[in-house]
Protein backbone atom coordinates (compact mmCIF):
# COMPACT_ATOMS: atom_id res chain seq x y z
CA UNK A 1 0.00 0.00 0.00
CA UNK A 2 1.31 3.46 -0.93
CA UNK A 3 2.05 5.76 2.02
CA UNK A 4 4.40 8.17 0.24
CA UNK A 5 5.78 8.26 -3.30
CA UNK A 6 9.30 8.95 -2.04
CA UNK A 7 12.00 11.22 -3.46
CA UNK A 8 11.09 10.47 -7.11
CA UNK A 9 7.39 11.29 -6.81
CA UNK A 10 7.63 13.76 -9.72
CA UNK A 11 8.83 11.04 -12.09
CA UNK A 12 6.05 8.64 -11.01
CA UNK A 13 3.32 11.27 -11.29
CA UNK A 14 4.61 12.45 -14.68
CA UNK A 15 4.51 8.85 -15.95
CA UNK A 16 0.92 8.30 -14.83
CA UNK A 17 0.01 11.74 -16.19
CA UNK A 18 1.48 10.83 -19.60
CA UNK A 19 -0.45 7.52 -19.59
CA UNK A 20 -3.72 9.27 -18.69
CA UNK A 21 -3.14 11.87 -21.39
CA UNK A 22 -2.42 9.09 -23.91
CA UNK A 23 -5.56 7.08 -23.08
CA UNK A 24 -7.83 10.15 -23.01
CA UNK A 25 -6.20 11.70 -26.10
CA UNK A 26 -6.62 8.55 -28.20
CA UNK A 27 -10.22 8.10 -27.01
CA UNK A 28 -11.07 11.73 -27.80
CA UNK A 29 -9.40 11.40 -31.21
CA UNK A 30 -11.50 8.36 -32.29
CA UNK A 31 -14.73 9.80 -30.87
CA UNK A 32 -14.36 13.25 -32.49
CA UNK A 33 -13.14 11.72 -35.77
CA UNK A 34 -16.21 9.43 -35.80
CA UNK A 35 -18.58 12.38 -35.23
CA UNK A 36 -16.92 14.42 -37.99
CA UNK A 37 -17.02 11.51 -40.46
CA UNK A 38 -20.68 10.69 -39.72
CA UNK A 39 -21.57 14.34 -40.19
CA UNK A 40 -19.75 14.49 -43.56
CA UNK A 41 -21.32 11.20 -44.71
CA UNK A 42 -24.80 12.38 -43.74
CA UNK A 43 -24.24 15.64 -45.64
CA UNK A 44 -23.20 13.71 -48.78
CA UNK A 45 -26.19 11.35 -48.49
CA UNK A 46 -28.50 14.33 -48.05
CA UNK A 47 -27.22 15.59 -51.43
CA UNK A 48 -28.55 12.38 -52.98
CA UNK A 49 -25.28 10.43 -53.17
CA UNK A 50 -25.61 6.73 -52.33
CA UNK A 51 -23.35 3.71 -52.57
CA UNK A 52 -23.99 0.99 -55.15
CA UNK A 53 -24.60 -1.58 -52.40
CA UNK A 54 -27.22 0.71 -50.81
CA UNK A 55 -28.95 1.05 -54.17
CA UNK A 56 -28.88 -2.74 -54.64
CA UNK A 57 -30.39 -3.20 -51.18
CA UNK A 58 -33.09 -0.69 -52.08
CA UNK A 59 -33.88 -2.71 -55.23
CA UNK A 60 -34.51 -5.75 -53.02
CA UNK A 61 -36.81 -3.62 -50.85
CA UNK A 62 -38.50 -1.48 -53.54
CA UNK A 63 -40.51 0.62 -51.09
CA UNK A 64 -37.30 2.58 -50.33
CA UNK A 65 -37.17 5.54 -52.77
CA UNK A 66 -33.79 5.83 -54.50
CA UNK A 67 -34.75 7.36 -57.87
CA UNK A 68 -32.64 10.25 -59.01
CA UNK A 69 -29.73 9.46 -56.66
CA UNK A 70 -26.17 9.01 -57.78
CA UNK A 71 -24.44 5.72 -56.97
CA UNK A 72 -20.92 4.68 -56.00
CA UNK A 73 -19.08 1.45 -55.32
CA UNK A 74 -17.56 1.95 -51.84
CA UNK B 1 -16.12 -18.36 -41.63
CA UNK B 2 -15.94 -15.37 -39.25
CA UNK B 3 -13.19 -13.77 -41.37
CA UNK B 4 -15.30 -14.27 -44.49
CA UNK B 5 -18.26 -12.64 -42.75
CA UNK B 6 -16.10 -9.71 -41.64
CA UNK B 7 -14.85 -9.20 -45.20
CA UNK B 8 -18.03 -7.21 -45.74
CA UNK B 9 -17.35 -3.69 -44.38
CA UNK B 10 -21.06 -3.03 -43.74
CA UNK B 11 -21.30 -6.19 -41.63
CA UNK B 12 -18.11 -5.22 -39.80
CA UNK B 13 -19.57 -1.77 -39.02
CA UNK B 14 -22.68 -3.33 -37.46
CA UNK B 15 -20.57 -5.74 -35.37
CA UNK B 16 -18.11 -3.00 -34.29
CA UNK B 17 -20.92 -0.66 -33.26
CA UNK B 18 -22.38 -3.40 -31.08
CA UNK B 19 -19.04 -4.38 -29.51
CA UNK B 20 -17.43 -0.97 -28.87
CA UNK B 21 -19.67 0.14 -25.92
CA UNK B 22 -19.15 -3.22 -24.16
CA UNK B 23 -15.41 -3.16 -24.77
CA UNK B 24 -15.19 0.43 -23.51
CA UNK B 25 -16.99 -0.57 -20.30
CA UNK B 26 -14.70 -3.59 -19.87
CA UNK B 27 -11.62 -1.37 -20.40
CA UNK B 28 -12.73 1.10 -17.70
CA UNK B 29 -13.45 -1.79 -15.27
CA UNK B 30 -10.06 -3.41 -15.97
CA UNK B 31 -8.20 -0.11 -15.46
CA UNK B 32 -10.07 0.47 -12.17
CA UNK B 33 -9.15 -3.05 -10.94
CA UNK B 34 -5.56 -2.68 -12.17
CA UNK B 35 -5.04 0.67 -10.44
CA UNK B 36 -6.43 -0.71 -7.15
CA UNK B 37 -3.87 -3.54 -7.37
CA UNK B 38 -1.09 -1.03 -8.23
CA UNK B 39 -1.94 1.13 -5.18
CA UNK B 40 -1.97 -1.97 -2.93
CA UNK B 41 1.28 -3.38 -4.30
CA UNK B 42 4.46 -3.05 -2.22
CA UNK B 43 7.45 -0.83 -3.01
CA UNK B 44 10.53 -2.58 -4.41
CA UNK B 45 13.39 -3.23 -1.96
CA UNK B 46 15.88 -1.62 -4.38
CA UNK B 47 13.88 0.81 -6.54
CA UNK B 48 11.43 1.92 -3.84
CA UNK B 49 8.20 3.53 -5.09
CA UNK B 50 9.75 4.20 -8.51
CA UNK B 51 8.85 0.60 -9.45
CA UNK B 52 5.28 1.85 -9.95
CA UNK B 53 6.36 3.32 -13.30
CA UNK B 54 6.76 -0.31 -14.43
CA UNK B 55 2.96 -0.83 -14.35
CA UNK B 56 2.62 1.82 -17.09
CA UNK B 57 5.89 1.43 -18.97
CA UNK B 58 5.89 -2.35 -19.50
CA UNK B 59 2.28 -2.63 -20.84
CA UNK B 60 2.91 0.36 -23.14
CA UNK B 61 6.09 -1.31 -24.46
CA UNK B 62 4.27 -4.63 -24.98
CA UNK B 63 1.45 -2.91 -26.86
CA UNK B 64 3.89 -1.01 -29.06
CA UNK B 65 5.10 -4.42 -30.33
CA UNK B 66 1.67 -6.13 -30.30
CA UNK B 67 0.20 -3.34 -32.44
CA UNK B 68 3.01 -3.72 -34.97
CA UNK B 69 2.37 -7.48 -34.91
CA UNK B 70 -1.30 -6.81 -35.76
CA UNK B 71 -0.13 -4.60 -38.63
CA UNK B 72 2.23 -7.33 -39.90
CA UNK B 73 -0.62 -9.89 -39.98
CA UNK B 74 -2.80 -7.27 -41.72
CA UNK B 75 -0.02 -6.68 -44.26
CA UNK B 76 -0.08 -10.41 -45.07
CA UNK B 77 -3.86 -10.10 -45.39
CA UNK B 78 -3.38 -7.32 -47.94
CA UNK B 79 -0.68 -8.99 -50.01
CA UNK B 80 -1.62 -12.68 -49.80
CA UNK B 81 -5.37 -12.94 -49.16
CA UNK B 82 -6.35 -9.45 -50.41
CA UNK B 83 -8.80 -9.18 -47.51
CA UNK B 84 -10.87 -5.98 -47.94
CA UNK B 85 -10.39 -4.98 -44.31
CA UNK B 86 -6.69 -5.84 -44.00
CA UNK B 87 -5.37 -2.42 -45.04
CA UNK B 88 -8.13 -0.77 -43.00
CA UNK B 89 -6.88 -2.68 -39.92
CA UNK B 90 -3.23 -1.79 -40.54
CA UNK B 91 -3.92 1.87 -41.23
CA UNK B 92 -6.18 2.22 -38.17
CA UNK B 93 -3.57 0.57 -35.92
CA UNK B 94 -0.60 2.75 -36.91
CA UNK B 95 -1.43 5.98 -34.97
CA UNK B 96 -2.40 3.91 -31.90
CA UNK B 97 0.85 1.94 -32.08
CA UNK B 98 2.89 5.12 -32.54
CA UNK B 99 1.24 6.66 -29.46
CA UNK B 100 1.88 3.59 -27.28
CA UNK B 101 5.50 3.49 -28.47
CA UNK B 102 5.90 7.19 -27.59
CA UNK B 103 4.41 6.46 -24.15
CA UNK B 104 6.86 3.56 -23.66
CA UNK B 105 9.78 5.83 -24.61
CA UNK B 106 8.64 8.71 -22.35
CA UNK B 107 7.88 6.54 -19.31
CA UNK B 108 11.13 4.62 -19.90
CA UNK B 109 13.05 7.90 -19.78
CA UNK B 110 11.19 8.97 -16.64
CA UNK B 111 12.05 5.62 -15.04
CA UNK B 112 15.64 5.67 -16.32
CA UNK B 113 16.56 9.07 -14.88
CA UNK B 114 16.21 8.10 -11.18
CA UNK B 115 17.36 4.46 -11.69
CA UNK B 116 20.20 4.79 -14.25
CA UNK B 117 21.02 8.47 -13.78
CA UNK B 118 20.15 9.29 -17.40
CA UNK B 119 17.01 9.90 -19.46
CA UNK B 120 18.48 8.28 -22.57
CA UNK B 121 21.22 5.85 -23.55
CA UNK B 122 21.89 4.65 -27.09
CA UNK B 123 21.73 0.99 -26.08
CA UNK B 124 20.21 -1.72 -28.30
CA UNK B 125 16.79 -1.91 -26.60
CA UNK B 126 16.16 1.84 -26.45
CA UNK B 127 17.46 2.43 -29.97
CA UNK B 128 15.43 -0.44 -31.52
CA UNK B 129 12.25 0.90 -29.87
CA UNK B 130 13.05 4.37 -31.22
CA UNK B 131 13.41 2.75 -34.68
CA UNK B 132 9.95 1.18 -34.18
CA UNK B 133 8.53 4.64 -33.40
CA UNK B 134 10.13 6.08 -36.56
CA UNK B 135 8.72 3.12 -38.57
CA UNK B 136 5.21 3.97 -37.35
CA UNK B 137 5.65 7.63 -38.34
CA UNK B 138 7.07 6.63 -41.74
CA UNK B 139 4.09 4.34 -42.44
CA UNK B 140 1.58 7.04 -41.47
CA UNK B 141 3.40 9.46 -43.80
CA UNK B 142 3.39 6.85 -46.62
CA UNK B 143 -0.37 6.28 -46.36
CA UNK B 144 -0.96 10.03 -46.46
CA UNK B 145 1.34 10.52 -49.44
CA UNK B 146 -0.17 7.94 -51.83
CA UNK B 147 -3.68 9.01 -52.76
CA UNK B 148 -4.78 5.76 -54.45
CA UNK B 149 -5.75 3.43 -51.53
CA UNK B 150 -4.89 0.22 -53.46
CA UNK B 151 -1.35 1.36 -54.32
CA UNK B 152 -0.91 2.82 -50.86
CA UNK B 153 -2.06 -0.44 -49.26
CA UNK B 154 0.46 -2.58 -51.19
CA UNK B 155 3.37 -0.19 -50.59
CA UNK B 156 2.56 0.08 -46.89
CA UNK B 157 2.13 -3.71 -46.56
CA UNK B 158 5.60 -4.33 -48.04
CA UNK B 159 7.16 -1.72 -45.74
CA UNK B 160 5.35 -3.16 -42.70
CA UNK B 161 6.68 -6.66 -43.45
CA UNK B 162 10.22 -5.35 -43.94
CA UNK B 163 9.95 -3.41 -40.67
CA UNK B 164 8.69 -6.46 -38.77
CA UNK B 165 12.32 -7.68 -38.69
CA UNK B 166 12.71 -5.11 -35.90
CA UNK B 167 10.31 -6.99 -33.56
CA UNK B 168 12.67 -9.90 -32.68
CA UNK B 169 15.53 -7.39 -32.50
CA UNK B 170 13.63 -5.44 -29.83
CA UNK B 171 12.71 -8.60 -27.93
CA UNK B 172 16.17 -10.20 -27.93
CA UNK B 173 18.29 -7.02 -27.93
CA UNK B 174 18.82 -7.35 -24.17
CA UNK B 175 20.19 -10.89 -24.68
CA UNK B 176 22.24 -10.31 -27.85
CA UNK B 177 23.99 -7.13 -26.68
CA UNK B 178 25.27 -5.75 -23.42
CA UNK B 179 22.57 -3.19 -22.62
CA UNK B 180 21.79 -0.79 -19.81
CA UNK B 181 18.20 -1.99 -20.07
CA UNK B 182 17.50 -5.02 -17.88
CA UNK B 183 16.90 -8.46 -19.47
CA UNK B 184 13.40 -9.97 -19.77
CA UNK B 185 11.83 -10.67 -16.39
CA UNK B 186 8.29 -11.83 -17.29
CA UNK B 187 8.37 -13.86 -20.54
CA UNK B 188 11.29 -16.20 -19.82
CA UNK B 189 11.85 -19.89 -20.46
CA UNK B 190 12.36 -20.47 -16.70
CA UNK B 191 9.30 -18.40 -15.70
CA UNK B 192 8.90 -14.82 -14.40
CA UNK B 193 11.47 -13.47 -11.96
CA UNK B 194 9.09 -10.85 -10.55
CA UNK B 195 7.42 -11.50 -7.20
CA UNK B 196 3.71 -12.38 -7.40
CA UNK B 197 2.79 -9.22 -5.44
CA UNK B 198 4.11 -7.18 -8.38
CA UNK B 199 3.34 -9.64 -11.19
CA UNK B 200 -0.42 -9.57 -10.48
CA UNK B 201 -0.86 -5.76 -10.80
CA UNK B 202 1.42 -5.81 -13.85
CA UNK B 203 -0.74 -8.51 -15.50
CA UNK B 204 -3.92 -6.60 -14.60
CA UNK B 205 -2.57 -3.37 -16.12
CA UNK B 206 -1.37 -5.23 -19.22
CA UNK B 207 -4.88 -6.68 -19.63
CA UNK B 208 -6.43 -3.20 -19.22
CA UNK B 209 -4.05 -1.68 -21.79
CA UNK B 210 -4.81 -4.55 -24.21
CA UNK B 211 -8.57 -3.98 -23.81
CA UNK B 212 -7.94 -0.27 -24.53
CA UNK B 213 -6.01 -1.19 -27.69
CA UNK B 214 -8.77 -3.53 -28.94
CA UNK B 215 -11.49 -0.91 -28.28
CA UNK B 216 -9.54 1.93 -29.92
CA UNK B 217 -8.54 -0.24 -32.87
CA UNK B 218 -12.14 -1.31 -33.59
CA UNK B 219 -13.30 2.32 -33.32
CA UNK B 220 -10.45 3.54 -35.57
CA UNK B 221 -11.24 0.80 -38.14
CA UNK B 222 -14.88 1.92 -38.16
CA UNK B 223 -13.69 5.49 -38.78
CA UNK B 224 -11.39 4.35 -41.59
CA UNK B 225 -14.25 2.55 -43.38
CA UNK B 226 -16.40 5.70 -43.13
CA UNK B 227 -13.46 7.80 -44.43
CA UNK B 228 -13.17 5.52 -47.51
CA UNK B 229 -16.92 5.72 -48.14
CA UNK B 230 -16.75 9.51 -48.02
CA UNK B 231 -13.84 9.47 -50.46
CA UNK B 232 -15.73 7.19 -52.86
CA UNK B 233 -18.88 9.34 -52.65
CA UNK B 234 -16.77 12.46 -53.23
CA UNK B 235 -15.22 10.90 -56.37
CA UNK B 236 -18.70 9.95 -57.64
CA UNK B 237 -19.92 13.49 -57.07
CA UNK B 238 -16.85 14.90 -58.86
CA UNK B 239 -17.41 12.48 -61.79
CA UNK B 240 -21.07 13.44 -62.08
CA UNK B 241 -20.22 17.15 -62.03
CA UNK B 242 -17.98 16.82 -65.15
Amino acid sequence: MITSLGPYADFILLSYGAATLTALGLTLWVVLDHRRLRHTLSALEARGLTRRSARAAARIAPETPVDGKLETQA
Amino acid sequence: MLLADLANPSRFLVLASRLIPWLAGLTVALFAAGLVLVVRSPADYLQGETVRIMYIHVPAAWLSMLTYGIMAVSALGTLVWRHPLADVAARAAAPIGATFTALALVTGSLWGRPMWGTYWEWDARLTSVLVLFIMYLGLIALWRTIEDPTRGARAAAILILVGSVNLPIIKFSVDWWNTLHQPASVFRMDGPTIDATMLLPLAAMALAFTALLVTLHLAAMRNEILRRRIRALGLTAAGAAR
